[in-house]
């Protein structure tokens, strides 16, 4: 089976700072995988190198189709969506209209109501604050925004970046359920997470990164089962 | 070491250059040349709030009509020698900067901006306006200075040493006063106000300061002008002067010393001969320049040649092969 | 009483021209964070445009028309080879850029057009309306009615354009926030563009508008920028709506205090916009309507 991403030497660039030294992975089409790492791993700068938002060297392919040479506004004509650290919300839209800009990249430009229904049966919350100014939103509410947002693309492919932060570990959990079942509709996922035991569960293939380096690779299982890495790598 | 001696040598060049000038050139060219001079005071003037402050002013003509008028009109109504106005119109700048700048600490960069290119925009009314002082539209005409102690020098030649003696003072007086200390803290505060500011830097006393000494450089030019020209009239001073200034500014380099020269014979020269194309076109040239060097020159003249210089002379001490002037040395340059 | 309600309507007409010309300040300064000094030197170089071809014997509304296409793409050029290359620059390359274009519109189009005052036409009959008000007649400027008309058009044309179009809120998000625009597949430069460009046509509408009363030069629009930037500063700039507001305000403002206050008359009409400006900045440095602005002290 080819993969549906595949990275192979990746480097990556802060002006002269290296951030990336060569990564290497490939993740199979329908999948789960998670990204761990401590904080200044890298991880948001391999999703950032993804979506073409830092200077790179290196291949990237998604379905055999280089990416290297793409701008940042052109990765959504892949079916990628990316849902930034930092939630990257449009705080003076309502609510709806983040959903829109959502929507904005990709193919089809009809049946927006039936993905406004997908999304709000994901997160119902955001059915009531529609036309709330996502501004106004709890920081939780926004990270669901965030994911919601990137689900409007119809996505192939989904980077998520630290979707748990900042959220009640009620909402954690039910955030990662919707994952899963995005996942099952088709949606290939790629996580980035601090969070590593509710990563390990959900994923079914890990990548550990360490100064912008993989140190660790395997499914999930295998990993979680390994007491000598659990304790060493993922500090719990 | 070197490199310091060379400079003094080549200052001291240049000014018995400068002094020279007066004997050699016709009486037109020498007027142009005291203008250059009266232009580059206030330039340093505006390079001191705008370059090393990081304050804008899209209005500094304003400050410049200021000194004129002051000038103008104590030797028009109460004979004063135009001697004495000349301090009393930086004094009185130095206050109205002061003041000026008090409710400008409050402004953010752009809104300053508006403020005073609005300032810019009102000055020639407000001139008119007050016709009883100032004569209206009519302006007010003044006799040119002769020479005191019956130096055998004319008028024109007088007003020229005059200005190149304001000139070195004041040039002095802002080198030391912006290499030092207080030069330090004032780019400081420009570069993060709040880092000067846990220095134990008082930045809104430094700012409002640095308004007063920035206006009152300008005001000087003002005063120096009033004589030179021996006529202020309010549409002399509209906005385009305040433009004027600041193209001066950014081609000579914002935040230099030197800049302000090389600025201010850009301004006045370069209209000259673009005048022989049309009217307009001095202008058309100006603005293209203006929006040609932010792209390939944002340092200014002075930006290039304090990088030519650093080549120069360091590649004759060290080895060259390293770039020996990084790009944020020049952010401020001599 | 009458030369009150006269006052008025000619100060919302006057307003109307403030009011746009202060939203397109306000719609690029949302955009990129930058105050556009060349506006209303831009807006005057359009109406040169539209007088060209009135002199060539296009008929009005199709010259008028014409030019809004003209400065459209004068304005996306503009901002893709000009501003373009100083997007990341300190704010203050980018005002002296603009700055630049000021004086390039102001020069060259006294280069192409002298500087001889020209008069420009208006589209509506110069027969004034009388209004019967209670007691007596009014009588208001058929021009002035007009361009109440025009400029409110405009100004509801644009806001149902950001309001209810795809590319109009693709156009807020990318001001709001360029990296997340481009996540989504928005091209954020053209965007910008395209803002520039609108803000032009909004600005060419001004022109036309304030062209016959005040007869055509390149210094036409000296006087409505400084009370655009008063108008903007009143709404604040943050708000495109505050804007327009505070334009149609100051218009009335204008007026009113030109009438009553004998000592200011015209002479200080600029001095008298300074004044709301620095009081507006003292007082209320965001505007009446906008959100706080972020102050470095
Ligand atoms: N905009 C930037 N400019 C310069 N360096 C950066 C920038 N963003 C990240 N870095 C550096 O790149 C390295 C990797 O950062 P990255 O954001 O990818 O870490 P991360 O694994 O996502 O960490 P965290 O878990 O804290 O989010 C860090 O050393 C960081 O300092
Ligand atoms: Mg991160």
């Amino acid at each position: 089976m080819s993969a549906l991403l595949e990275v192979h030497g990746l480097e990556a660039f802060y002006g002269r700072t290296k951030a990336l030294h060569g990564v290497s992975f490939s993740m199979a089409a329908g999948g789960i995988t998670t990204i761990l790492g401590a904080n200044g791993a890298g991880k948001t700068t391999t999703l950032r190198a993804i979506s073409r938002m830092v200077r790179t060297a290196g291949t990237i392919s998604f379905e055999g189709q280089p990416l290297e040479a793409r701008v940042t506004e052109d990765i959504v004509q892949f079916g990628i969506a990316h849902a930034p650290e930092g939630r990257g919300t449009f705080v003076h839209l309502t609510v709806e209209e983040n959903l829109k800009v959502g929507a904005w990249g990709r193919r089809e430009r009809g049946g927006l109501e039936a993905d406004f229904e997908r999304v709000f049966g994901y997160f119902p919350v955001l059915r009531e604050r529609r036309r709330q100014m996502a501004g106004t939103l709890s920081g939780g509410e926004q990270q669901m925004l965030c994911v919601a947002r990137a689900l409007m693309l119809r996505p192939r492919l989904l980077l998520l970046d630290e979707p748990s932060l900042g959220l009640a570990p009620l909402v954690v959990r039910e955030i990662f359920r919707i994952l899963r079942t995005v996942n099952q509709a088709g949606v290939t996922i790629l996580l980035v997470e601090q969070n590593a035991a509710l990563a390990l569960d959900l994923a079914d293939h890990v990548f550990l990164l360490e100064t912008g380096r993989v140190v660790l690779e395997g499914p999930s299982d295998v990993l979680r089962r390994d007491d000598a890495i659990r304790r060493a790598y993922l500090g719990y | 070491m070197t490199s310091r001696l060379a400079r003094h040598a080549g200052l001291l060049a240049v000014l018995a250059l400068a002094c020279m000038l007066p004997f050699v050139l016709s009486n037109f060219r020498l007027f142009q040349f005291t203008q250059v001079y009266i232009y580059a005071i206030a330039i340093l003037g505006l390079n001191m709030l705008t370059g090393y402050n990081g304050q804008f002013s899209l209005g500094h003509g304003a400050f410049y009509a200021v000194g004129a008028y002051v000038s103008a009109i104590m030797m028009d109504r109460w004979h004063v020698p135009y001697g004495w106005t000349i301090p009393v119109a930086g004094v009185i700048c130095l206050v109205v900067g002061f003041l000026f700048g008090l409710p400008a600490l409050r402004l953010e960069g752009l809104y300053l901006a508006l403020a005073t290119f609005s300032l810019a925009l009102a000055v020639p009314q407000i001139l008119k306006y007050f016709e009883h002082w100032t004569g209206g539209s009519q302006g007010i005409v003044l006799s040119k200075p002769k020479a005191p102690l019956g130096l055998p020098l004319s008028p024109d030649q007088w007003l020229y040493f005059l200005t190149l003696a304001v000139l070195v003072i004041l040039f002095w007086l802002g080198a030391n006063l912006l290499r030092g200390r207080v030069g330090r803290a004032i780019v400081a505060i420009r570069d993060n106000h709040i880092s000067a500011e846990a220095m134990g830097i008082n930045s809104a006393l430094y700012k409002s300061l640095v308004f007063g000494v920035s206006a009152a450089y300008t005001g000087v030019a003002g005063a120096l002008s009033a004589s030179v020209i021996a006529f202020v009239a309010p549409d002399s001073f509209n906005v385009f002067l305040s433009i004027t200034l600041l193209i001066g500014s950014v081609i000579g380099g914002l935040a230099s010393i030197s800049g302000a020269i090389f600025g201010a014979f850009f301004i006045q020269f370069v209209p000259n001969w673009a005048q022989d194309i049309s009217k307009a076109a001095p202008w058309a040239i100006f603005g293209v320049f203006l929006i040609v060097f932010m792209y390939v020159m944002p340092f200014g003249i002075a930006g290039a040649v304090g990088r030519i210089w650093i080549r120069m002379t360091r590649s004759r001490v060290l080895q060259a092969g390293r770039d020996p002037a990084p790009a944020h040395h020049a952010h401020t340059t001599t | 009483m009458e030369i009150f309600t006269q006052q008025v309507v000619s100060g919302l007409a006057t307003g109307g021209i403030y009011a746009s010309v202060a939203l397109a300040l306000v719609m690029i300064y949302q955009a990129t964070d930058v105050v556009n000094f060349a506006q209303g030197e831009m807006a005057m170089f359009a109406t040169y445009i539209c007088w060209s071809m009135l002199n060539a014997g296009l008929p009005y509304w199709g010259a008028f028309l014409a030019t809004l296409g003209f400065a459209f793409i004068g304005g996306v050029v503009i901002e893709r080879v000009v501003i373009r290359p100083v997007e990341n620059a300190p704010i203050l390359s980018i005002v002296i850029v603009t700055l630049g274009l000021l004086v390039i519109c102001n020069s060259v189009a006294g280069w192409i057009w002298t500087y001889v005052q020209k008069p420009f036409p208006s589209p509506f009959p110069s027969k004034p309306f009388k209004v019967s008000l209670g007691a007596g007649e009014t009588i208001f400027g058929a021009h002035d009615i007009g361009q109440i008309g025009i400029t409110l058009f405009v100004l509801l044309c644009i806001y149902l354009f950001f309001r209810f179009t795809p590319l109009g809120l693709a156009m807020r998000a990318a001001a709001q926030n360029p990296v997340s625009s481009r996540l989504c597949g928005i091209r954020v430069g053209w965007m910008l563009a395209l803002g520039w460009g609108l803000a032009a046509v909004v600005g060419a509408v001004a022109g036309m508008m304030v062209a016959p009363s005040l007869t055509l030069e390149p210094n036409l629009m000296g006087g409505v920028q400084i009370y655009a930037f008063a108008a903007a500063t009143l709404g604040g700039f943050t708000s495109p709506g505050g804007a327009v507001l505070g334009g149609f305000i100051v218009g009335v403002v204008e007026n009113l205090v030109g009438t009553y206050v004998s000592f200011i008359g015209t002479e200080l009409k600029f001095t008298v916009a300074l004044a709301m400006i620095i009081v507006v900045l003292l007082v209320k440095p965001s505007g009446l309507f906008g959100s706080t602005v972020v102050k470095r002290v």
